[in-house]
């Protein structure tokens, strides 16, 4: 069977479920993050294959490769959100000598 | 706290109420949509088939590995494969510069500050202590709940497809667009960028002066 458009969806899919589940279920804030990370690269993974199944038919055109161009600037966001957050979290870790998400809840020291 | 008969019965509703989602779901959305659509014809394997089942392997398992992981080092590691394998199949879908760019952002960068954020906050018998919160059953039915319909969504939906082109290199095309057409988006995505840069600094940094002082 021709790989097609419907198999890169799937595995975007299947990395925004299991992206959604860590984020989910995890204590650790790295962890958290980390599926964060899987669920904007399910999201890449979607536009990157629309870009080029869906898109207009050129390849040397800006049309034909506007997917590419949004899942750089979400690699961009991704980026900074990562470094962000693990400043907060190393933030949080030096306050409450823990980076269990559920012991940071207050927000005095 | 809540007593174990009535968290009992909260996870029970929980329950049904993503069967009954998945059901409507599958009923109302996914179905009529796939109504119509021819049937794929079965067809010898080939060699990009073959490696596209590899890769996708690759990944999704990768990516079950960050989930299902104790050990929040060997998340990371199965993060690797996941973000590793989306990058081979960004080249399969003739996208090479991103696939680059995942290499040296996500890899070269996200990856290795996650590394340092597990290797700065966990001590050695902390590291085992990642896991569920939610428990098993509220992974599995949340699993339960969004892959079905995502994936049935993926797989049964009449996709309007282009044949398309064949693989050409786009560093080019994108540099001109980035230039041109989405020059402003590109500079936001810089300003964005120092501002991470300056606030994550400060971020990290207030806090050891704090212990300090």
């Amino acid at each position: 069977m021709q790989i097609s458009l419907s198999h890169f969806l799937a595995v975007g899919a299947l990395l925004f479920a299991f992206g959604i589940v860590t984020v989910a279920t995890r204590r650790n804030a790295v962890g958290v993050l980390m599926g964060v990370e899987l669920i904007l690269n399910g999201a890449n993974v979607n536009f990157v294959a629309f870009n080029r199944y869906v898109g207009s038919a050129g390849t040397q055109t800006f049309d034909a490769i506007g997917g590419q161009v949004f899942s750089l600037f979400v690699i961009v966001l991704a980026a900074a959100e990562a470094a962000v957050g693990l400043a907060i979290v190393l933030a949080i870790f030096q306050t409450f000598k823990s980076i269990d998400v559920r012991s940071a809840d207050l927000m005095r020291e | 706290m809540e007593s174990k008969g009535g968290k009992l019965v909260a996870w029970a509703l929980a329950a049904v109420a993503v069967v009954a989602f998945v059901v409507y779901m599958a009923t109302q959305v996914v179905g009529p949509a796939a109504r119509g659509m021819p049937r794929p014809v079965a067809g010898a394997l080939t060699l990009p088939d073959v490696l596209f089942y590899v890769i996708a392997g690759f990944t999704v398992v990768g990516a079950a590995g960050v989930t299902l992981s104790r050990n929040i080092l060997y998340s990371a590691f199965g993060l690797l494969t996941a973000l590793l394998g989306a990058g081979a199949l960004y080249v399969m879908l003739s996208a090479d510069f991103v696939a680059v760019a995942q290499l040296l952002v996500y890899i070269g960068g996200v990856l290795v500050l996650i590394l340092f954020a597990v290797m700065l906050t966990s001590r050695i018998s902390d590291i085992k202590v990642s896991n569920t919160s939610f428990g098993l059953f509220g992974g599995v039915l949340l699993f339960v709940a969004a892959a079905p319909v995502l994936l049935s969504v993926a797989l049964l939906t009449p996709w309007r497809v282009v044949p398309p082109a064949a693989l050409a290199p786009t560093a080019e095309v994108i540099g001109d667009a980035l230039l041109s057409r989405w020059l402003l988006p590109f500079e936001v995505a810089s300003l964005v960028l120092l501002s991470t840069l300056i606030g994550a600094v400060l971020i990290a940094r207030k806090e050891i002066k704090a212990e300090e002082a």
